[in-house]
Parts: structure tokens; C-alpha cells; sequence
């Protein structure tokens, strides 16, 4: 398998360490009653059949933490983008 | 011996003669023969025994598809087993021996099996050897090894070298025969960076044995010239002797070339093989098709073989496979090599033809149509064929053929099954997009203007660019196996599968395709069923009621044939299996006589015994030296990170559940990191070396974790801390320098400042330099609990510091001290260290719980708050002493209360670090016991069943030693 980094270009799979799902969001708050968002946010994780986004970590490359979105089904890759970006267009999203 | 080397033909060099031995005996043959086509022209048929009954066997195929011709090849450390003698190039000296028989290959003990065949039906395996269940280990396996085995690899290490490489392509052609040339030709010519590889030792392909007219030269002309005009292309890269063994995603092909396996020993300074990995925008899977074997009664004999087979060993190697022979066909393609064996002087008694209607042109050869071969007669050869009228027909070799099976594996590879095609009455690869195609006969395409056409359609041209030719006629009607015979016929030849295996294991409840496979083992082992598993799954088929569709093939995986393991090894084998990571004072530590433990990569100073000592009477007079004197022992494995920025405090704040922003310049701290899920990661120190720097220690065996979980934090969790961090490890020696005597010692090296309270107080952090101008950082820190430094330096100044500290030191007895020393020290002191931070504790369970904030957030604040994670109950880390001063503690032993017996439901925790200690003349230790703080002073049971441990102990404070750190700031 071959993943694009957006520094490194196509690189292959060996130079990558996968963390997982790349969706959850950390919660912000740190009262109490967001237990449930913590929760979830610690240990909740979907399983899905097609696109999926995971944290990759360009480890024996540039260092970049990527959001690598793959099929789980083909394998097929649609697209990479830095954790960075990840990170900061849906925390302008919500803004 | 009677020679059955053809007088002419074959693509052989008849000027050079080369010797070679199989079991023992001398042979001679001739470069471009192979193993197998060097001994058929010596008149050697039996070339192996089965791997159930015994039986005598032959070679079967001329190629890959091998499945009784496996021969040991080689000897002493270069022996390798199960090697295909078909695929085995002859070279001078080359030494090879039959398996699987004992003690010879003619008379061979275990043939006594085919007698007792009943036994070993379908299933045998579950059925035979199932009870008492105490003889699996002690008499049956060892049984099962001995009489069924294949054969026996080398008992040394292996002496040659491997390699890996990527190719990356416009187009990866995989087979050079007719489609594959073509393919390749065509994608060239139109400017493609094009790679042809093919398996064989020569490209052609089928070119190089089938009797074809293309472009109005022959079939192999016309490929000699396509492959000169390949090689004369700047963007063709041809790759003979290789072996694409897989399909990966991302259009990624895995080969094997093997390099140096045609000479006796590769040369010094090249490979064995190599390991390639191809990146191919396009793949063109031009890799033919597969004859199948018909099932008929001792369809094994040796002598008999796939048509295909004899007439390429006639051909290409000139070898006769015998000097009367018999053709049976359920297609057009067996009078092939009726006429090809007629044309070189080869008696073809007769052409078996089961199809009652078929008009093929037999070259002048009697055919008996609508009739079937029921049994080959002979044990170690041919004698002859009996047909299921009962005629008789003398003979020394058979010639079968029962259709071709085009070769879908590598298109199957990425999960998708092939199709069945009735036409051809064979399996067409699935479709696989626009990336990965087959051309040819590997897509079920039958004639060779089908052929030349696709391959030029699929390199990206038109059909009508590829010659002209003349076609044979091809039509096939299925004859899956001889229902009229009585003798044993066989549909998987490497697992002895008969023909009555298959629909035993379906009315046994094993139906599906692939419970079949593995209670019948049909399509397992070297083979992995090439010839047979079609004729299994239409034989299932039928017992079953179903059709060849809805039975379906088992599922192909890679690797088409087998690989080496030293090609996967490729060099990172030896001392290059894995880095070897040295400390900068490793000079100094190998001076002083240290014996090294490798910890992760790393070789760490463990202790420096003095004469005879073991390591705990070493590591013993370390601690007293040092908690005397002074000792010094090497740190820098500690991961180390500079950290820097406006925001760097507040990362750091993020980072640890304790607060750094607060600390001063200056100053260091002890900081606890945990997991998002409340647990504790990882510890260490932090010093603050300006308003915007601060450096991080790390334990040694989470320092790559640590660092990738910052990097983690930073850019996905928050990304507008302005801050930068770099590893810099490996650019620091550091030495921790301990004892009463380390501030007169380090004194006597520092430049220009006087060492006291005032300038370097506890927990001080200062930049200076040493021995005249080197800089240095010193840190007033302790794991000891004794008055203590930590120095670091410039990796490269390392050794020399240390020097200049043992010389320093040396009116006050100073010492190395290694791990050990420092282990016992900790202990002592009660201070956590792996053992404690075992992924299970929290910063209460340490006793650190005062530590975590309450006025920030951090990693890990939320979830450490969680019922279970606060729990009074919860194990947390308490002192143990012996009951009996005397005792030894070991780690692992769990505790009981006084009085109950050993059960989970008993156990109250565990001993996590032991030490015999130095300054209590006894052995103590940590551990995690439930609820442990309330239960100081308390007398435990302490129980190891491992090791027959029943003593008993008394829960203390963790710090065994100097209780009130009167030492720390002496």
C-alpha cells in the first residue's frame, strides 16, 4: 500500500504507524457532567464498511500526524491531509 | 543407460557438457537444461515417493506447477528443500536428492502404506492419531514428522545474501509468452517505461516450445526478435528468472528474482536472490494458462505426464520421455503432442481421445475416439494402458491431457474470485479494473491470434497491430476423471488425494470447497493444488449436486510459489537485523569493565564487576561505594527532549498532569504524564532553561512514544500552541554523578563556579562548563536519594568527562555504578520505575496523586477521575520485607491474606521490584497491594506458585532506606 503524505508524496506503508479513527473530537470542558462526552471520545469507536479517516503518523518520514481517509473495504486511499489542517478546519467549522 | 536425448532440436547447448548428481549417482546434461529435463534424457522417471502411500513418482509438469518433483538441492548450509526439479537450472557440480523416501527411493519402507490406504482416507489425520490424547506429542507427531514429511531443510545458517528493491513502472507485463510480448512490444513502442518479467530462465514463454508460425518466421523467432527489440529500449526493463508471487493495494506487485540460484554459489558481492517490490500504474497478467491432469486409474506413474510437459521436453530440452508413447485428451491440444513427438521420432502408439466426435488433425497417428485411459500399468514405470474396453496397449510413457485451467491467481490475490467460463470449461480471472488486467490464455483467450490481439489491445494499441499467424484448433469437452477405473487415481498428486477422498469428506459433512481443502488437504502444501483443483472442485461438484460455479474455488492468497525466506529476510539479518544504539560513554563504560544488557536497542552499562564477582556482589559494592563516596553511572538512554516556544510551559502543562508553566527558570521538576484513559504513561524530569525552553527526560523505553504522543497532542489535539520540539537524545551523554562526595567531585571539573547550596541548590538546573570551556548542563537531581548530580555534556565530550570524573573522584573511592546499582538504589528509595508504570497504575496508585492538577486540563484528567480509577480498594504501591530476614523476595510473587488458600478471588496483589539491599543487609521490594496504604505493618502471605513459593512477608512505606531524605541534602 502506498500512502500520499502531503510532504513526502507517495511513500510506502511500512513508514506509517496507524493510531485509528480520526473522528472524535477531544471535548474541551473539563466538568463533570461531560463525562459521557469523554466517554465516548476515549472509547467509542465505529467499525465501518467503506470511507473511513484514521490518524496515521508519517513516523519513518517527515514526523507529520495525517488524516489518511481509506476504504476498509478496497484499501483504495481518497485523500491525505495533515492532523494540523484536520484539526483546524473543524475547529473553524464549529466556530 | 539407454540416452533419451534427441538427436536434434532443443534449445540446449550440445557443445558444453555439464555433471551433476541425484542421489548419489553422476549424470550428465547440457546448459539450458533443467534439473528435471536433464534426467529424463538420462532415462530417470522416479524422482520422488508421495507424501501418504509412498508411491513411486515422476515428474509431472515441465514448470512452476510442480508438484512431485520436489528434490533437496544442495548440500551442507546452501541445502534447500522441495525445490521443483523443473524449475531448477542444470549447472556444473550440481548435487540434488530425492524426499520423502527411506532408506532409498526405489525400495522405500513406507510404500508398506499404500497397503494399509484404508487408514489413510480423508480426514486421516483427525481420524487415526485422535487417541489416547498423551501419545500426540511423544509418538504420533513425531511419527507423522518422520513418514510424511517433505524434505529437510539446511541445519546452518544461511551463507548467501539477499537483497530488496522497488522497480516503479508505466506498465509491469507478467509472463513473456505470445500476449505478454506483445503487451510489452506494444506498450514501448508507444513510449511506456514498460517491466517484463517472467518466471523462466528465458523469456518466450510457450514460444519456447510450442511449434508456431508468427509474422512468417516461427513462434520462437518471432519472440527472439521481439525480445531483442525490447532490450534495446532505454525504457524496458526485462526481468527473466522472476517470479511475481503477489497482488497488493495499491497496484503493488511482490517478485522474487532469483539472482544466483543457477550457479553453484553466487559470488561475493552478489545476491542470492532478490526481493522486488513492483509499482506499476498498469499490470498486464499474461501469465497463460495451467494444463490439468485427467483422473484416471495410476494417472501417478511415473512416465506419465501432462501433454504439455512431454512435448516441451521434446522441444525445448530435447529429452524424450520415453520412446513409445500414448496421448490421452479430452481437447485439441493433446494431438499437439502426438505430432511434436512423431516429428522427432517418438512411436505415438495411439491418441486417446474421450470425445466420441472430435476432428483434430493427428499427424498420421491412430486415434480411438469416445474411449478412456482406466489404468496405467507399472509401479516405478510405464508398461502400459488399459482403456475401458479392456484393450491393452503397450507403452512407456502417457501423455494427458485434460484442458487448460488459465492461471487467475494474482487477480485473485485482492479478494475478488474468478469466474467460471463453460466454453473453455475452466476458471477466467474476475474483473479487476482498469489497473490490472490478463491478457491471453491467462483470460481464457484459447487460439495464439487471440492471444498476440489482446496482449497488443491490453499494452494500450489495437488488435490488428499484433502479426499474423497460424492458428491450432482448440475445443475442449470436460472429463473431470474415469469413473470406470478401479485403481487408485489421483486428483491432488503432492497430497495423495484420490479421487474417493473428495466425496468421502462430502458425505462426512465436509462439503464446502474450502473444508474440503483442509480435511482432504486437496490444494495445500508446495502446489498449492495448480494442477489439481479444478478436477477437485468439478469432482465435489458432481458428489454434491451442485455445480462447479456454486462450489467455487478456495481462496488464492500470495505467494504463488514458494519464497525463500532469506528473501524476505533480505539483508537485515545478523548484527543488521536491528540497530545496535550505543551510549556516547559506552568508551568509558567498556574501559571500566562494564557488562552491557540490552535494553530496547539500547546497551546499557549493568554492572562492573571487579575479579570474580557475580553481578550481585558487584552491583552490591556499588551501592556502598556510592552511598559512601561517590559513584557515577551512565544516563543517557533517558529520552531527552528540547522543548521551545512561546507556549512551551503551556504544552507542557497539557502534557503532564502536573504544572510547568509555574516553573522557574532554572529549577527542574519532576513531572507524571498519563494516558488519555487516566493511567500513567510515562515519567521523568523537566528543567526549565529559559522562559521558552525547557527540557524534557523521558524514561528510556517510552522515549519514542513519548515523543510521537507530542507530536500527536501538538498537531491534532492543539495546533496553535506555538511550540517546537526536537529528540536530542543522542546529542547528550549524561551521567548521573551520586554521594556524599559527587559536589567535591564535580567541583573539581567545573569551571568557574563554586558548588554550594546558593548555586546549585536542590532541584537546580544551571548551564556551565567543564574542564576549561566544554558546556555542560548539571542538574541537582537524585534517583539515588543520595546527594546528587546529573551532568550532561556534548555526546562527543562524553567519555572524556567521565575520565575526567573518575580521576576527580578517585581520593574519595569513587565508582562506576551500572543499572543494577541504580535498580537497588531506586528500590530502596522507594522510588517507581517500570515496573510500577506498568499501563495498570494511576498517579493515586503511585502515591503521586497529589500531583494532578485540579486547575487545568490535561491528558488524561478526565477518565483518571472515573469510579474504578479512584477506588480505595484499588492496588496501590507498598513496601515488602521478608518475614524471615532472611528470605529472598522474588517479582511476580502475588500476596494472600494469612489463611487463604491460592485462588484469583484471594489474591490482594503482587510484588512489581525486588532488590537485596546493600545498606538492610536484606532483601526488599515494591509491590501493588489492594487497598495497601491502610494496611502498613500487615502480615501477608506471599505465594509463588511458579516457583514453589510459600514465605511470608510484612507491608511497609515504600522507601525502605533514609526515610526522612537527610541524605538528599547532606
Amino acid at each position: 500500500m502506498l500512502i500520499k503524505c502531503p510532504h513526502c508524496g507517495a511513500r510506502p506503508v511500512e513508514e506509517y504507524t496507524f493510531l485509528g479513527d480520526a473522528r472524535p473530537q477531544r471535548p474541551t470542558s473539563n466538568d463533570p457532567s461531560t463525562m459521557e462526552q469523554w466517554f465516548d471520545y476515549v472509547y467509542l469507536r465505529d467499525n465501518p464498511k467503506g470511507r473511513f479517516d484514521e490518524y496515521v503518523q508519517h513516523s519513518g518520514g517527515c514526523r507529520a500526524w495525517l488524516v489518511v481517509s481509506r476504504n476498509t473495504a478496497t484499501h483504495e486511499i481518497h485523500g491525505t491531509v495533515t492532523a494540523r489542517d484536520w484539526t483546524k478546519s473543524r475547529q473553524g467549522a464549529k466556530a | 543407460m539407454t540416452s533419451f536425448r534427441l538427436e536434434k532440436g532443443g534449445l540446449i547447448d550440445r557443445a558444453a557438457s555439464l555433471s551433476f548428481s541425484f542421489d548419489g549417482k553422476g549424470f550428465t546434461g547440457h546448459p539450458g537444461d533443467t534439473l528435471a529435463s536433464a534426467l529424463i534424457a538420462n532415462g530417470v522417471h522416479l524422482m520422488g515417493r508421495s507424501f501418504k502411500y509412498h508411491r513411486p513418482r515422476g515428474v509431472i509438469s515441465a514448470g512452476s506447477s510442480e508438484p512431485n518433483a520436489l528434490v533437496e538441492l544442495r548440500e551442507g548450509a546452501r541445502q534447500e528443500a522441495n525445490t521443483r526439479a523443473t524449475m531448477i537450472e542444470l549447472y556444473e557440480g550440481l548435487v540434488a536428492k530425492s524426499q520423502n523416501r527411506w532408506p532409498s527411493l526405489a525400495f522405500d519402507v513406507g510404500a508398506i502404506n499404500s497397503l494399509a490406504a484404508s487408514m489413510f482416507v480423508a480426514g486421516f489425520y483427525y481420524k487415526t492419531f485422535m487417541w489416547p490424547k498423551s501419545f500426540w506429542e511423544k509418538i504420533y507427531e513425531p511419527l507423522i514428522r518422520r513418514a510424511a514429511g517433505l524434505g529437510s531443510a539446511a541445519k546452518e545458517a544461511d551463507p548467501d545474501k539477499y537483497e530488496k528493491a522497488y522497480a516503479h513502472g508505466d506498465l509491469l507485463v507478467i509472463g513473456s509468452g505470445p500476449a505478454g510480448l506483445m503487451a510489452a512490444l506494444t506498450a514501448a513502442r508507444l513510449g511506456a517505461r514498460v517491466i517484463l518479467a517472467d518466471e523462466g530462465t528465458r523469456l518466450g514463454g510457450s514460444l519456447l516450445f510450442e511449434n508456431e508460425e508468427i509474422d512468417g518466421k516461427s513462434g520462437l523467432d518471432w519472440a527472439n526478435s521481439a525480445i531483442a527489440e525490447l532490450a534495446s529500449m532505454p525504457n524496458v526493463t526485462l526481468m527473466p528468472r522472476t517470479t511475481v508471487f503477489g497482488w497488493y493495494d495499491g497496484n503493488i506487485f511482490g517478485a522474487v528474482e532469483r539472482v544466483n540460484d543457477h550457479v553453484l554459489a553466487p559470488s561475493p558481492y552478489e545476491p542470492r536472490q532478490r526481493y522486488w517490490r513492483v509499482i506499476a500504474k498498469r499490470a498486464v497478467l499474461a501469465v497463460g494458462a495451467e494444463e490439468r491432469p485427467i483422473v484416471f486409474g495410476g494417472n501417478d506413474v511415473p512416465g506419465v505426464m501432462l501433454a504439455s510437459a512431454m512435448r516441451a521436453y521434446a522441444n525445448r530440452y530435447a529429452a524424450a520421455a520415453g520412446k513409445a508413447a500414448v496421448v490421452f485428451t479430452n481437447n485439441d491440444s493433446g494431438y499437439r503432442t502426438a505430432r511434436d513427438m512423431r516429428t522427432h521420432g517418438v512411436r505415438v502408439e495411439v491418441i486417446v481421445d474421450s470425445r466420441a466426435d472430435s476432428r483434430v488433425e493427428a499427424g498420421g497417428v491412430p486415434v480411438i475416439r469416445g474411449r478412456k485411459i482406466v489404468d496405467v500399468k507399472g509401479g516405478k514405470g510405464v508398461a502400459g494402458i488399459e482403456l475401458d474396453d479392456h484393450m491393452h496397449i503397450g507403452c512407456d510413457t502417457v501423455a494427458m491431457s485434460g484442458g487448460w485451467s488459465p492461471i487467475v491467481n494474482l487477480a485473485c490475490h485482492r479478494g475478488a474470485r474468478p469466474k467460471w467460463d463453460a466454453t473453455i470449461a475452466g476458471f477466467v480471472p474476475p474483473d479487476t479494473g482498469e489497473s490490472f488486467v490478463a491478457a491471453g490464455s491467462a483470460a481464457g483467450r484459447m487460439l495464439l491470434s487471440e492471444c498476440l490481439a489482446d496482449g497488443a489491445a491490453k499494452g494500450g494499441g489495437k488488435p490488428s497491430d499484433a502479426p499474423k499467424c497460424r492458428d491450432e484448433t482448440y475445443a475442449i469437452k470436460a472429463l473431470w476423471w474415469v469413473k470406470e477405473s478401479k485403481t487408485k487415481a489421483f486428483v491432488d498428486y503432492q497430497n495423495d488425494v484420490s479421487v474417493k477422498d473428495l466425496p468421502l469428506a462430502a458425505r462426512e459433512g465436509y462439503s464446502d470447497i474450502e473444508l474440503v481443502k483442509r480435511y482432504t488437504t486437496t490444494g495445500m502444501a508446495t502446489d498449492q493444488g495448480k494442477l489439481g483443483n479444478v478436477n477437485a472442485i468439478a469432482i465435489l461438484a458432481e458428489a454434491t449436486g451442485k455445480t462447479i460455479e456454486q462450489v467455487g474455488t478456495t481462496t488464492f492468497r500470495p505467494y504463488y510459489t514458494p519464497v525463500a525466506f532469506g528473501a524476505f529476510a533480505g539483508p537485515f539479518v545478523g548484527r543488521h537485523f536491528q540497530p545496535t544504539r550505543k551510549t556516547p560513554l559506552s568508551d568509558w563504560a567498556e574501559e571500566q569493565g562494564a557488562v552491557f544488557v540490552e535494553t530496547g536497542l539500547w546497551m546499557r552499562s549493568s554492572w562492573f564487576p571487579r575479579a570474580d564477582e557475580d553481578w550481585l556482589a558487584s552491583a552490591t559494592r556499588e551501592v556502598l561505594a556510592t552511598r559512601s563516596g561517590v559513584g557515577i553511572c551512565d544516563v543517557s538512554t533517558l529520552g531527552k527532549i528540547d522543548v521551545q516556544g512561546k507556549d512551551a510551559g503551556a504544552f507542557l502543562d497539557k502534557l503532564y498532569c502536573n504544572t510547568f508553566s509555574t516553573l522557574p527558570v532554572g529549577k527542574a521538576r519532576y513531572g507524571l504524564m498519563l494516558r488519555e484513559d487516566g493511567i500513567v504513561f510515562d515519567d521523568g524530569t523537566t528543567s526549565r532553561l529559559a522562559d521558552d525552553h525547557f527540557l524534557m527526560t523521558t524514561t528510556t523505553a517510552n522515549a519514542a512514544r513519548v515523543m510521537s504522543h507530542m507530536e500527536f497532542c501538538h498537531q491534532a489535539l492543539w495546533p496553535d500552541l506555538d511550540v517546537q520540539y526536537v529528540s536530542v537524545t543522542e546529542q547528550w551523554g549524561q551521567m548521573a554523578v551520586a554521594g556524599p562526595r559527587s559536589r567535591a567531585t564535580l567541583q573539581k571539573i567545573v569551571d568557574g563556579v563554586t558548588l554550594n547550596d546558593e548555586t546549585v541548590p536542590y532541584m537546580a538546573a544551571k548551564e556551565l562548563t567543564i574542564l576549561g570551556g566544554i558546556p555542560a548542563r548539571l542538574f541537582r537531581i537524585s534517583f539515588s536519594g543520595e546527594h546528587a548530580y546529573e551532568l550532561a555534556v556534548p555526546a562527543d565530550y562524553a567519555n572524556m568527562a567521565a575520565r575526567a570524573l573518575m580521576q576527580a573522584g578517585e581520593e574519595f573511592g569513587i565508582v562506576p555504578y551500572g543499572v543494577e546499582a541504580l535498580s537497588i538504589m531506586r528500590i530502596e528509595k522507594g522510588h517507581v520505575a517500570g515496573g510500577e508504570l506498568n499501563g495498570t497504575t494511576t498517579a493515586a496508585d503511585l502515591g503521586l496523586g497529589k500531583m494532578m492538577s485540579t486547575k487545568k486540563d490535561y491528558i488524561g484528567r478526565m477518565m483518571a477521575m472515573r469510579e474504578g480509577l479512584t477506588d480505595a480498594n484499588r492496588q496501590c504501591v507498598v513496601g515488602i520485607r521478608p518475614f524471615h530476614r532472611s528470605d529472598r523476595l522474588r517479582s511476580g510473587s502475588h500476596f494472600l491474606k494469612r489463611g487463604d488458600a491460592p485462588s484469583i478471588a484471594n489474591d490482594q496483589g503482587y510484588i512489581t521490584s525486588v532488590a537485596f539491599s546493600p545498606m538492610l543487609g536484606q532483601w526488599v521490594g515494591l509491590a501493588l497491594l489492594a487497598n495497601g496504604r491502610a494496611r502498613i505493618g500487615e502480615m501477608v502471605k506471599i505465594f509463588d506458585g511458579l516457583r514453589g513459593i510459600h514465605q511470608y512477608g510484612v507491608i511497609c512505606e515504600p522507601m525502605h532506606f533514609d526515610r526522612e531524605n537527610a541524605r538528599l541534602h547532606a
